[in-house]
């Protein structure tokens, strides 16, 4: 458990522009001991110090595998989980510290769309009545009513205005997470964050939600922070991406850059394993396997997180962790020894 | 192509339901051989899986009504004993699934749970069943096998359980592997590795597999021949390249319009395909996929609308169930797929 404070140098150059800026942010959920004093024995350090920003109109896509931190990520930067270290600022603003009750006129610029559309929408609310909820609790009234107001938004994603009073289970799952969309775009809100929006949906569908999103972006001039696996999708709607791994960015770049020129092994390892829909671009294609599995959270290695699993790990990875710097002009990689590789 | 190990013939499985009867799979023929992949591509509702179902003998015959023939090396399963299907279901063919935690038991510890699967085809000793499961554990590349014949299976991790339960698939030598979505459920890196376990163990088994996905990567990645399924039919057939070169169902065109590609240019809009798949209980009289598809207004007689089009061959391995006229299709596949997936024949040349 050493080493883990002196990575608080890394530095990812301040945008003046940032809608949502994000410095060495942590989360650890604390494990408690059985018997009656509930003493803390650990901490499942989920988010490790991490640091970005986002611009408006800008889409930060941040990827990983199961239990890299990045929902977690994503949920405290929200500030729907106290993060236990490290600075947020949206528009300039200090947010770090804010109550529940301070945050409520801050949720009009930040909102928050789900992988589930299933289970985050209540079942016995119709459809207008879920997506004007917003506005109660806002208190905003628009000025040509809440129906017609709600109508419009339902137009906007692409539903039927008349299924006003329809209840979720009688939609798809696509249908629900276009009135998951509706509800977040309600009080046209600034920053977006997108916990795996398309996972659960059909290709054909999940498509369809992808442009919907780009659609509203370009009309709203709306910021995403994208979190997803897949790795194309990603890729398909980012601008710059944040690659994490056990709580950790490993690297941080345009999306372009992370595809082309990755610098970080765990990068390649991750773009390497995504076959692509080309089966003549698979027989001939390199493939970096990992082996072994995630380390715990609880006790991470010291050094270098990835060290375990890493092919280019050497001595310096198990006693110093790499800090997350600028190896070329906007391009950041946590790694000792960083080194350019085409996979695609 | 050598004689196939499995032949499905007009395969249809009905569920009577309180609205009306659903046709959950409508008639579908496929072959697999030897040491080949057959991939079959859909989307939810397209009755992959329940064709799977009906091959591994897993659908309840009081409940549904299974027609059509299917056969195993010669063998027909469907009109056969329940008893026979048993005993070839775990030997002769074995399936895995996408979720492995529903398929392993979590009372029993792994060591348990594999030397019944040894037990129930193989009149062996305990010790011996136990050293036929060590082994397989460490051939699917699970370490400290030892160890791991004590474990339970909430001990293990995503990518170890379905190393399980693909340790447990080949513990008789099958010849026949039904992958379920086998990697849906894993991240990348551990798919990657899944992958390539299922190639290796190919090789050197000479096992037949049907890879059930909606992933046209892994896909791209495994397979030999594609059957494309929608509404419970078979749109499109062929070989790969077939498919992905070649594709001449609107369907298709749209799988593959939908998907994100890494490797092309960011800003390239995707093409989704409109609307949502079909109710299985009142399919469209006419092409199940005309509500969806954009080019029935080339066809001329409303025929998308009033006549089932048949699976018709392009070439003696490619068939396509489409009305539009097959100069027409070629054009348009080429005008929609662009550069990207140009005929790679020209390419080769």
């Amino acid at each position: 458990m050493t080493a883990v404070d002196e990575s608080n140098t890394s530095v990812v150059a301040r945008r003046a522009d940032a809608l949502l800026r994000v410095e060495q942010v942590q989360k650890y959920f604390p494990i408690t001991g059985g018997g009656l004093l509930k003493r803390k024995v650990g901490d499942v350090k989920a988010v490790e110090s991490i640091s970005f920003d986002v611009v408006p109109g800008e889409t930060l896509g941040v990827v990983g595998e199961s239990g890299c931190g990045k929902s977690t990520a994503g949920r405290t930067v929200m500030k729907l989980l106290d993060p236990t270290g490290g600075k947020i600022e949206f528009e300039g603003r200090d947010i770090t510290h804010l109550s529940r009750k301070e945050m409520v006129p801050l949720r009009r610029e930040m909102q928050m769309i789900f992988q589930d559309p299933y289970s985050s929408l209540n079942p016995r609310h119709t459809v207008g009545s879920i997506i004007s909820a917003p506005f109660k609790v806002q208190g905003v009234k628009p000025t040509r009513g809440v129906q017609a107001e709600v109508q419009d938004l339902m137009a906007r994603v692409g539903l039927n205005p008349e299924h006003y009073n329809r209840y979720p289970n009688e939609f798809s799952g696509g249908q629900r997470q276009r009135i998951g969309i509706a509800r977040a775009i309600a009080l046209r809100p600034k920053l977006i964050v997108c916990d795996e929006p398309v996972s659960a949906l059909d290709v054909s569908i999940q498509a369809q939600v992808v442009n919907l999103l780009e659609d509203l972006q370009d009309e709203f001039r709306l910021a995403y922070i994208f979190i997803a696996h897949d790795l194309s999708v990603v890729r398909h709607i980012s601008d710059r991406i944040a690659v994490m791994y056990l709580g950790r960015i490993m690297e941080l770049a345009e999306s372009e850059r992370i595809y082309k020129a990755p610098l970080h092994p765990y990068t390649h390892a991750l773009t390497s394993a995504v076959p692509l829909p080309d089966p003549r671009a698979e027989r001939s294609r390199e493939r970096i396997l990992l082996h072994g599995d995630l380390p715990s959270p609880i006790n991470p290695p010291s050094g270098c997180v990835f060290r375990t699993r890493c092919p280019k790990a050497q001595d310096r990875c198990a006693q110093e962790i790499p800090v997350l710097r600028e190896l070329a002009p906007g391009h950041y990689g946590a790694c000792h020894f960083p080194e350019e590789r085409h996979l695609i | 192509m050598s004689d196939p190990f499995l032949q499905v013939k007009d395969l249809r499985v009905q569920f009577p339901t309180e609205d009306g009867v659903v046709s959950a799979v409508d008639g579908v023929d496929f072959a697999v051989a030897k040491n080949k992949v057959l991939a079959i591509v859909g989307e939810s509702g397209s009755g992959k899986s329940v064709t799977s179902q009906a091959i591994m003998g897993l659908i309840n015959r009081k409940t549904a009504k299974v027609t059509g023939e299917i056969r195993l090396d010669g063998e027909e399963l469907l009109t056969a004993r329940p008893e026979q299907v048993r005993s070839l279901r775990g030997k002769r063919m074995a399936m895995i699934f996408q979720d492995p935690l529903s398929s392993l038991h979590p009372f029993y510890s792994i060591g348990k749970q594999l030397v019944e699967a040894v037990n129930v085809h193989q009149d062996v000793s305990r010790s011996a069943a136990m050293q036929q499961a060590r082994d397989m554990l460490d051939r699917v590349g699970i370490p400290n096998p030892d160890r791991r014949l004590k474990d339970y299976p909430h001990n293990l991790s995503g990518g170890m359980r379905q190393r399980v339960m693909i340790a447990m698939a080949l513990l008789n030598n099958p010849e026949l592997l039904i992958a379920d979505e086998p990697t849906t459920a894993l991240d990348v890196t551990v798919q990657a590795q899944i992958i390539n376990l299922l190639r290796d163990l190919q090789r050197e088994f000479g096992t037949a597999i049907i890879l059930i996905t909606h992933d046209l990567g892994v896909v791209a990645d495994m397979a030999d021949d594609v059957v494309v399924m929608y509404g419970g039919r078979v749109v499109e057939r062929g070989s790969i390249d077939d498919i992905y070169y070649r594709p001449e169902m609107p369907y298709t065109w749209g799988l593959l319009g939908s998907v994100p590609r890494m490797d092309a240019g960011r800003n390239e809009r995707l093409q989704p395909i409109p609307g949502q798949p079909p109710s299985l209980i009142r399919l469209p009289k006419g092409c199940v996929f005309r509500p969806r598809c954009a080019y029935h207004e080339l066809v001329p007689g409303n025929r998308c609308d009033t006549e089932r089009p048949d699976l018709l061959p392009v070439t003696p391995e490619h068939a396509v169930r489409c009305h539009l006229d097959p100069a027409q299709r070629r054009e348009i596949a080429a005008e929609r797929l662009g550069v990207a997936t140009a005929d790679p024949a020209m390419e080769d040349k």
